[in-house]
């Protein structure tokens, strides 16, 4: 029991992370209907980044710093790479932030440098042990920022005029455009949020480890997390984060029990294997909306 | 065959069937077989450390019609290819391997058997992989496919016997025909080196696949594909069975990611499971896109460009000072080569959405009609 527990613990903390990667991709597809392969190249980015600010700023700022900062180079490249595609087949524009993931990754990969090196958090691998069970500090910090920002990202949306111009656009473009909507504007936004979400996401996935290229393998993940929530639900992006990061550290932990003719530890593919499952029973995920096609 | 009328109107078709024709004008005619002559002479004029690359590039190419065919001409986003190649790969390696080994192997020598077991055994697994293509549409299905690399790499990983373990890696099959042995260096008896048989025997590989993927696209079943890739439900309204063309889409291009991975190693010898990742998916996608969508030049042309790539980016430093060679230093020619990837898939969709072919198509056409701009 205790072993279960301390697997969901930790499922938890990085199922948190792959809630904020998730909720970036689902801002981006309700804006633009696009899968923007380029969130693990911006969580990469975001931790390195962060990585190299907290020792001269403190980490609190750092991270602050580097997720506004993330957020502009998402700006960037929307405005450059992606806006001059807006209305081309959608294949095109996620093969083209295919592209930008690996520029943006390869040039933020180069800085890691040979040294090891960390984002410099105050939780490092320091527990708390209730009743046997070990709980990672940093998989609560996650958990707790996780909370916060869904819910300031829900407040944004519910109460924000820009919030409410996206809501609308995501229902219907040509709608909220003659309502007034400035949809580029909501583009530009929905990319800065999601470049900083996933900044921040880079850091906690980060944390309690030395930086290293494979990093970004955590963000793609998320993929099977936002397919389980449905494209465009962000709430199933934050349950499916967090059923998704659970299941995966439960198999991780129990890999020796159940597959035990298996060396490699069958976590690391446990979201992909839920993916195809849920796939097979509902083609559109938990929460997604069933597209209505009749011929 | 006739081409137009005999009295000699250019391009002036009386049926349909001229129209279609695999070689529809006279000049195609002739460039294709000028193309032919001078790849058959290459191996005869190249070096062979520059000949090991070209015929990378051909093999590749193998690989990237495949990816066309289900992804340029029926419009299945596909990002699992390299799942395909590898057990292509493996397929052959076992065929091919030695049965007294250290991993399975059947030992059988007689190349077209493996070549055509690979491609087969790969088109299985795209056929079971089909039915969710079906269920899937767009984005979902490039998701789904992503997947299949990892679940794939974890299967070459963990089946030690097949794969040798992960950067141990096993030989490769090793091609050899009615006594030929193609990976076996005569040069110094004065007959053909490894890079030389290699070369041709890729190159036959090749024209025979560019042919049959051509007869493919220009057939009842690439109208079917070009259908589906436009808008399905259209095509379902004009009688298209969709699960049909898709499933057939899957086989066809697993069959050649097979085929091309049974042929990839076979200059090196020795392959790791560590290969087929996401990475080379991504440079099919890459070879796809840069050459031409749902087109078979393009995408020879973007595949030999692909392959050139390590090699402009190894030359680069003597003309790039801070750019480095070494691994260890920042930048290197490694990032850089990886950098280009995503600058000219970027680029090429912005500025040349047809690729390679695009540029060659507007060259032509410039040509046609001169002195006049249209």
């Amino acid at each position: 029991m205790t072993q279960f527990l301390g697997a969901v613990a930790g499922g938890v903390g990085l199922g948190s992370v792959y809630a904020l990667l998730a909720l970036g991709f689902v801002i981006i597809y309700k804006s633009m209907r696009v899968i923007s392969f380029a969130q693990p190249a911006f969580m990469l980015a975001g931790a390195v980044l962060v990585s190299y600010l907290s020792p001269s700023i403190g980490f609190v700022p750092a991270v602050v710093v580097g997720a506004i900062a993330i957020a502009g180079v998402a700006l960037v490249v929307e405005r450059v790479a992606i806006r001059p595609m807006v209305g081309k087949a959608v294949f095109v524009i996620a093969i083209i932030t295919i592209g930008i993931d690996i520029v943006v990754r390869v040039v933020a990969g180069a800085f890691i440098g040979r040294d090891p090196r960390q984002v410099g958090d105050p939780w490092g691998i320091d527990a708390w042990e209730i009743g046997g069970v070990y709980i990672a500090h940093r998989h609560i910090a996650a958990f707790l920022v996780t909370t916060v920002l869904v819910l300031a990202l829900f407040a944004f949306f519910r109460w924000t005029p820009i919030g409410l111009a996206m809501r609308a656009s995501a229902l219907d473009q040509e709608a909220a455009m003659a309502q007034g909507v400035s949809v580029g504007a909501v583009f530009a936004v929905s990319w800065a949020l999601a470049g900083g979400l996933a900044a921040v996401a880079g850091v906690f996935a980060a944390s309690g480890r030395t930086m290293d290229q494979n990093l970004w393998h955590i963000a793609l993940a998320a993929l099977p997390v936002i397919i389980l929530g449905g494209l465009d639900s962000l709430g199933g992006a934050v349950i499916g984060g967090l059923l998704i990061g659970v299941a995966q550290q439960v198999v991780a932990s129990y890999h020796r029990q159940w597959f035990p003719g298996l060396d490699t530890n069958i976590g690391s593919i446990t979201p992909y294997l839920v993916m195809l499952v849920v796939l097979l029973v509902r083609p559109y995920g938990l929460f997604g909306t069933r597209e209505v096609e009749r011929v | 065959m006739t081409i137009g009328t005999p009295w000699g109107r250019p391009e002036l078709y009386t049926d349909y069937k001229q129209d279609m024709a695999l070689l529809n004008t006279r000049a195609k005619t002739l460039g294709v077989a000028a193309i032919l002559v001078v790849a058959a002479l290459l191996p005869l004029l190249v070096a062979d450390d520059l000949l090991v690359i070209l015929g990378g590039g051909l093999v590749l190419a193998i690989g990237a019609l495949g990816l066309n065919l289900v992804t340029g001409y029926a419009g299945q986003v596909s990002l699992g290819h390299a799942f395909f190649v590898g057990v292509g790969a493996y397929t052959a390696a076992v065929m091919a391997g030695d049965p007294d080994g250290r991993y399975l192997g059947l030992g059988i020598d007689f190349m077209p058997l493996w070549l055509l077991g690979a491609g087969l055994i790969a088109a299985l697994f795209g056929a079971l992989v089909a039915p969710l293509a079906t269920r899937l549409r767009g984005l979902y299905l490039a998701i789904v496919t992503l997947g299949l690399v990892f679940i794939g790499q974890y299967l070459f990983f963990e089946w030690n016997d097949l794969s040798g373990g992960p950067q141990v890696g096993r030989e490769a099959a090793k091609p050899e025909l009615f006594g030929i042995e193609f990976t076996v260096d005569n040069g110094f008896k004065g007959g053909w080196t490894e890079e030389q048989k290699l070369f041709w025997l890729f190159l036959a590989v090749l024209v025979i696949a560019a042919v049959a993927a051509r007869n493919v696209a220009r057939s009842r079943i690439g109208r079917a594909f070009a259908a589906i890739r436009d808008r399905d439900v259209a095509a379902g309204v004009m009688g298209v069975n969709l699960t049909h063309y898709k499933v057939i889409a899957f086989t066809l291009s697993s069959f050649y990611a097979g085929v091309a991975g049974a042929l990839m190693y076979s200059a090196s010898g020795h392959f790791t499971p560590e290969s087929f990742s996401l990475l080379m998916s991504v440079q099919f996608i890459a070879i796809v896109l840069i050459g031409g969508v749902a087109t078979v030049s393009g995408t020879i042309m973007g595949a030999l460009l692909i392959a050139l790539l390590p090699r402009i980016a190894g030359e680069l430093p003597a003309f790039v000072p801070f750019l480095s060679s070494s691994a260890s230093e920042h930048p290197n020619v490694f990032e850089f080569e990886q950098v280009m990837y995503g600058v000219l898939i970027v680029a090429f969709l912005l500025f040349e959405p047809r690729g390679l072919f695009g540029i060659w198509h507007r060259v032509r056409t410039y040509w046609k009609s001169f002195p006049f701009s249209y």
